[in-house]
């Protein structure tokens, strides 16, 4: 192909990804360096944005608080898909037949926006009239109906769950497909020499499974460390009850256009830069662990 | 969620992007379930988890308030339709669902069209400008487009877009691009460079190489392609949010955000509108399940 036929393939593409995903996202970034009056930009102000996040309210106890959060749903989203999804998809795969029915059924939770399922679960748990809570009081567990999502202290664990709820069939999938991966004459030689299944599990298969892991492990935290809208649905934009599902996003959502502060655009274009330096910088080091992890297995 | 962040595969890697073939290669095994009929109910327990508080949504949707309130484990006698009516009609949901319609649909087709036409090119192009390109692109994989809303939100001030559902799309077509080429490219590199020599031989231009003989041989990449695109557009929430401010030009999700806060004890009416934005998706998971799957597992690192 000629280069300048090609150039002419390119061009609508590249012109709406310059435009719309480009240019803002380096803007976003010069955004945090500037004094802003509204929607005015003052003059070069350095640092002194990033300084505001950790010596101005709200953000000196809204950010570590959100931040935590954060943190907290990452390590408990991370932890649960990378037992249980792990073990299901590891049971699935000597199940051959009902692998297929299974894997799209715990799949469909995922197709459904996070909006919906928040909502969706503030009704089954609600106190009132909630399926969930009528159920464990029929069962004789009275004392397991609590308002789960209008108390502090269970909220979080309500998000965290949902959402590992809703997206257990992502792990489910991709650690069957590294699974298929396995060369099987490893665990099959791994039993004639007369090693159990879980020795061959743990020996064998788990250590080759570690990029998939680790794979797992980047998307969700950068998954978890950008959740907006699930709880949103459950907290709304302030994270309640009392900031309990309060988010770093949710934080600079608040900032950004409901604050009314003047230097709005400049506090929250800070907090979204260091948001993404958190991102990148995390998904980065985890990578870079994991390739050399992938070197010593393969040499 | 951008599944194909930290993805370094290789070419013939894609294969999970044809799941068929895989139960083809690998007949089923002899070996005995590991776990035992133990495990196998447990897996099946968990399957009706995932499932019932779906089910439930949908049960729930076709009872009346009252009914809902005094039976919570109740099921729908008889059914009604009720609460659906109010939804579509008193709760705007019509206006909602088209204008969801209107700019998943506009977004899917604007950035497959865009984004197969550069992968082409990009999978084609000799000259060194074309590496840069892609991998200025593929870059847009690691960009999380939604902390750069409030440039946007300028942008479109700027440009007189904000309410507009055109806008919007171009907004999703765009943020689509980079998954699109990056799976699309792939593709493209397995075809025998033959075909367009042939075609060139027969006096075809390059766009009809492009049109008649490429495309039609990448098909089944590009559905993947846009199914794969739809889930996310359809569901998008922050969008939206910050970008339409009239009630007339709300998609789904916020739509739906809307008329849970006015409507927040109306339970049946919600439920009738969860179910509403659910529906296309549950349709088109049903009649394009292997390209969700696929799309889900093209961004594997291994």
């Amino acid at each position: 192909m000629r280069r300048r036929t090609g150039l002419v393939f390119v061009a609508p593409a590249l012109a709406l990804f310059a435009v719309f995903v480009l240019y803002p996202m380096v803007t976003a970034f010069s955004y945090a360096f500037f004094s802003w009056q509204g929607t005015t930009r003052g003059a070069f102000a350095g640092v002194s944005n990033f300084v505001t996040l950790f010596t101005k309210a709200p953000f000196t106890t809204d950010l570590p608080q959100a931040l935590l959060h954060n943190v907290l749903f990452f390590l408990g989203t991370m932890l649960i898909q990378n037992t249980f999804g792990l073990a299901i998809a590891y049971l699935l795969y000597s199940r051959p037949r009902s692998r297929r029915v299974l894997q799209t059924l715990y799949a469909m939770p995922y197709l459904v926006s996070p909006i919906v399922i928040g909502y969706l679960w503030t009704l089954l748990l609600s106190p009132t009239f909630g399926p969930v809570n009528t159920l464990l009081t029929k069962v004789g567990l009275d004392s397991w109906a609590l308002p789960w999502l209008g108390d502090p202290k269970t909220a979080l664990w309500v998000v965290i769950l949902v959402s590992v709820w809703q997206w257990i069939g992502f792990p489910v999938l991709l650690y069957g497909a590294a699974l298929g991966g396995v060369p099987e004459e490893l665990t099959e030689a791994a039993r004639v020499d007369g090693a159990t299944n879980r020795q061959a599990f743990f020996r064998i298969t788990l250590p080759l499974l570690v990029p998939a892991i680790g794979t797992v492990s980047v998307l969700t935290f950068i998954f978890a460390m950008e959740a907006f809208a699930l709880p949103y649905a459950f907290g709304g934009s302030t994270g309640n009850p009392a900031g309990a599902t309060d988010f770093v996003s949710l934080l600079f959502y608040r900032t950004a256009f409901d604050s009314g502060a003047t230097d709005a655009i400049g506090s929250s274009s800070a907090l979204a830069t260091l948001l993404f330096l958190i991102i990148f910088g995390g998904a980065y080091a985890a990578t870079a662990v994991l390739r050399r992890h992938e070197r010593r297995i393969t040499a | 969620m951008t599944t194909a962040v930290a993805s370094t595969e290789a070419p013939q890697d894609l294969a999970a992007a044809r799941p068929a073939r895989e139960s083809r290669r690998r007949p089923p095994r002899a070996t005995r379930p590991v776990g035992g009929a133990g495990a196998s109910i447990l897996l099946w327990g968990y399957a009706a988890l995932a499932l019932v508080p779906l089910l439930l949504m949908l049960t729930n949707s076709f009872r009346t308030n009252g009914d809902l309130i005094s039976d919570p484990l109740g099921l729908p006698s008889p059914p009604t339709t009720a609460s659906y009516v109010e939804a579509w009609t008193t709760g705007n949901f019509a206006t909602y669902f088209g204008n969801s319609l209107v700019v998943t649909v506009g977004a899917v087709a604007l950035s497959t069209a865009v984004a197969t036409m550069a992968a082409y090119a990009l999978a084609r192009g000799r000259s060194r400008i074309f590496r840069w390109l892609e991998s200025l692109f593929l870059s847009g994989l690691m960009l999380p487009i939604h902390l750069a809303i409030l440039p946007i939100f300028y942008l479109f001030d700027g440009l007189g877009l904000i309410d507009s559902r055109l806008g919007l799309t171009l907004m999703y077509a765009s943020s689509g691009i980079p998954f699109s080429i990056f799976v699309l490219t792939t593709f493209f590199r397995q075809l025998p460079e033959e075909l367009e020599e042939a075609a060139a031989l027969d006096g075809a231009s390059s766009w009809q190489t492009f049109w008649r003989i490429m495309v039609p041989m990448v098909r089944p990449a590009v559905a993947t392609v846009a199914v794969f695109r739809f889930v996310p557009i359809w569901n998008d929430f922050l969008f939206p949010l910050v970008l339409l401010r009239r009630e007339d030009k709300y998609t789904l999700p916020v739509g739906l955000t809307n008329f849970f806060g006015e409507n927040a004890t109306n339970y049946s009416a919600v439920f009738a509108g969860l179910v509403i934005t659910t529906i296309p998706l549950i349709v088109l998971f049903l009649v394009a399940t292997k390209q969700i799957v696929a799309g889900l597992t093209a961004g594997m690192a291994k």
